[in-house]
């Protein structure tokens, strides 16, 4: 992940945002909420570059814009001003339905509390993403067979969500995050509701998955082992990138 | 089955006891529904066949009678009316529709008992008819309904001297105990003697007339014997005896007070004296009760080919209580299915809701992995129609399953406007539109309910979805 350092004095010339080799691109993003008659900037004025393939990491701070800057580059929150360029795509180009057809396509998600859908089995928890993508039957069971095997859980294929774990759980998520090949997989804070030896194994499952995959992974966390398996580290503070440094694999 | 059918059925059994009493909601909905539905339409078609086996389904009048002929019946008499009649039956697009064709003539005037001790007289509503052309148009039960009357053998084509009067007419003609009619009191002795002294000059003479006739005609006096007085339609009185050879109960009562029903033959001499018989009405009876509009188009374009000035009426005209009561009946299941449908909106919108409320994480997740609002939408709604079709299924096996119980238990009742009792049955099944309809509308109805809750789900922000606990 590249840092775009902001001087408010001297802002930097506008990047073009068409075809490039990064990942996920921020052009002077902000974003704002309104909470009663108070106003809340969660981002101010963030440009930032994320390359492809790269295990990257954003920490900071409860409250500091981690996880709104993760919904941004996830396409599920618009910025109040800016530019996001996900995948070669900016974003604010796209009406309601292509925006979520660009996120069954290209962008995975690994969330804190997991979010099964408790109806369905493990199969079927993985399965969902491919039928959004509209993959053919035998397809969809090839490949989500071959991600409950690559994550360890093909035994527990027929489970459903309160009959496993919570390592197994965040398994499933990141089985239902890659069974689609997404170009994109964002996790929020994906190791803190485990105890520390099942992160240690999910942190490692998930290395190891994007190494295999080269998916580009982008992390919101406080742990400190996730945080020292990252290539990329971006720290911020108060709704602004104040730090960037390479990680383990620069 | 379908993916999202699969979540559909599950979310659906997830609260299963949030959605039994939905689907029970919805289930007495259809229940309540179906069992009145069918018991009106049965009502319905008790009514209708009463009707028609009595007016059959269209009368052919002499213009004007209907508005103006019930009060002067022989000035309202169809000239040469067995011509009309042979122009009806040799129609060939009416004769294959046509059960029975049968001429009818109406008329009112007084009928005396001056036999024996009594001496009593009353204004009467009389119906001159065929008895064989009647025993066929009460066998008449398009509907199954059970009230195919058994043929009256008291009148007789043969004897035209014969004749049926009211309970109420029998009564206050001091017919009680000559019928050994039981639930009759006799008259009181200060009614019979008032009578007898002030018309017995009058009486006399009308015996002697009606003795005449009876002898001309040759007809055997078996009943009581009762004399009948009306104007002819020149003007001139004209006497009858009529043997009474029962009663025939009216269900109502200014009827049954009134009511002498006669051979077809008697009533013409009555009317008409020696001059032509004419008829007030001919009677049309169908095979099938939907052919009456082409029966009755068929009709006036024939009227008005050879020059007829007649009109025709259906039993509906001629019954305005069937159409009373067809609307109260009517109302009365409309404004229940109404109540039913508020019960399952509102029964659905609520359990949707909570549905939606306990699953919005979910919803936050779907819709981050890329699913549509509108899939969300539709997975909601298709929620709603599920609980529907299920809660109707059910609702339905329940009404079918009663209304069975209900038709094999030999209940009776007497429909309003009715003498006799009837079968008390439920025509669930008789009725397919009733079915379908209640199934339509209560699926119908918890599906849009659904949809309020569904659009509410479909619109969430993704990160709000995502941060509800």
């Amino acid at each position: 992940m590249i840092a775009t350092p902001n001087t408010a004095a001297a802002p930097a010339p506008l990047p073009s945002l068409g075809a490039s080799q990064a990942a996920v691109r921020l052009h002077r993003v902000a974003r704002t909420y309104r909470v009663g008659a108070i106003e809340v900037q969660a981002l101010k004025d963030v440009s930032l570059q994320v390359p492809y393939h790269r295990f990257s990491t954003l920490i900071g701070a409860s409250g500091s814009g981690k996880t709104t800057l993760l919904n941004l580059v996830g396409c599920i929150d618009a910025a109040t001003s800016g530019a996001v360029e996900v995948c070669g795509q900016d974003v604010a180009d796209l009406d309601a339905d292509e925006v979520a057809d660009f996120r069954a396509r290209n962008i995975g998600f690994i969330f804190q509390n997991f979010s099964l859908v408790p109806v369905l089995s493990a199969y079927e928890n993985v399965e969902y993403p491919l039928l959004l993508v509209g993959i053919k039957a035998a397809e969809r069971r090839r490949r989500t067979l071959e991600m409950l095997d690559a994550v360890g859980l093909a035994a527990q294929a027929r489970q459903r969500p309160n009959e496993l774990s919570g390592g197994q759980k965040q398994r499933v998520a990141i089985a239902r995050a890659l069974v689609k090949r997404p170009q994109v997989v964002l996790a929020d804070e994906p190791t803190a509701n485990l105890d520390s030896a099942t992160g240690a194994s999910i942190l490692k499952l998930m290395r190891q998955v994007q190494t295999e995959s080269r998916t580009t992974f982008i992390f919101a966390s406080h742990d400190p082992q996730l945080i020292s398996h990252a290539d990329e580290i971006f720290t911020i503070r108060d709704g602004e990138i104040v730090e960037h440094r390479t990680g383990a694999t620069p | 089955m379908s993916f999202i059918a699969k979540i559909v059925f599950r979310n659906i059994l997830r609260n299963r006891r949030r959605s039994l009493m939905t689907g029970s909601a919805v289930a007495a909905g259809a229940l309540a529904m179906l069992l009145f539905g069918g018991y009106v339409g049965y009502i319905f078609a008790g009514l209708q066949t009463t009707s028609v086996q009595e007016n059959g389904h269209l009368t052919v009048f002499r213009s004007g009678y209907f508005l103006f002929g019930p009060g002067n019946p022989a000035g309202y008499g169809i000239d040469r009316y067995r011509d009309v009649m042979g122009l009806i039956e040799g129609d060939p697009v009416l004769k294959p529709m046509i059960n029975v064709l049968t001429p009818t003539q109406s008329l009112v005037g007084i009928a005396g008992n001056f036999s024996g001790t009594v001496d009593a007289s009353k204004t009467f509503l009389g119906e001159g008819f065929i008895p064989s052309d009647r025993n066929r148009m009460r066998q008449w039960d398009e509907f199954q309904t059970g009230a195919a009357k058994a043929p009256d053998a008291r009148l007789s084509d043969a004897d035209s001297s014969q004749g049926l009067v009211g309970f109420g007419l029998a009564r206050m003609l001091g017919l009680c105990a000559p019928l050994k009619l039981t639930g009759c009191p006799p008259m009181p002795a200060a009614d019979t003697a008032g009578l007898h002294s002030a018309g017995k000059t009058a009486d006399s003479d009308l015996v002697g007339l009606a003795e005449r006739d009876a002898k001309e005609a040759g007809a055997p006096q078996v009943g009581p014997q009762l004399e009948l007085l009306a104007a002819t339609a020149g003007g001139a009185p004209n006497v009858v005896g009529l043997s009474v050879a029962g009663v025939e109960r009216q269900g109502v009562r200014e009827l049954d007070d009134n009511f002498i029903a006669m051979n077809l033959e008697l009533a013409q001499q009555l009317v008409y004296g020696r001059g032509e018989h004419k008829a007030t009405g001919i009677v049309l009876q169908l095979k099938r009760s939907e052919d009456m509009p082409a029966a009755r188009a068929r009709l006036v374009s024939l009227f008005k080919q050879h020059g007829l000035d007649l009109e025709i009426k259906d039993f509906g005209d001629l019954n305005p209580f069937y159409g009373q009561v067809v609307s109260m009946f009517s109302g009365i299941f409309l404004f229940i299915s109404m109540v039913m449908g508020v019960i399952v909106l509102f029964a659905v919108v609520n359990t949707m809701t909570m549905n939606v409320m306990e699953r919005t994480n979910e919803i936050g997740t779907t819709r981050a992995m890329g699913a549509r609002a509108g899939g969300i939408r539709w997975q909601f709604v298709s929620e709603g129609m599920m609980i529907g079709v299920l809660g109707t299924a059910f609702g339905t096996a329940a009404a079918i399953a009663i209304a069975l119980g209900i038709n094999h238990a030999g209940l009776t009742w007497i429909p309003p406007g009715n003498a006799n009792p009837v079968p008390l049955r439920v025509d669930i099944f008789g009725s397919p539109a009733l079915m379908v309809g209640t199934w339509l509308a209560l699926v119908l109805v918890a599906t849009f309910a659904a949809f309020i809750p569904a659009n509410r789900a479909a619109r969430l922000s993704v990160v709000d979805a995502l941060r509800h606990i």
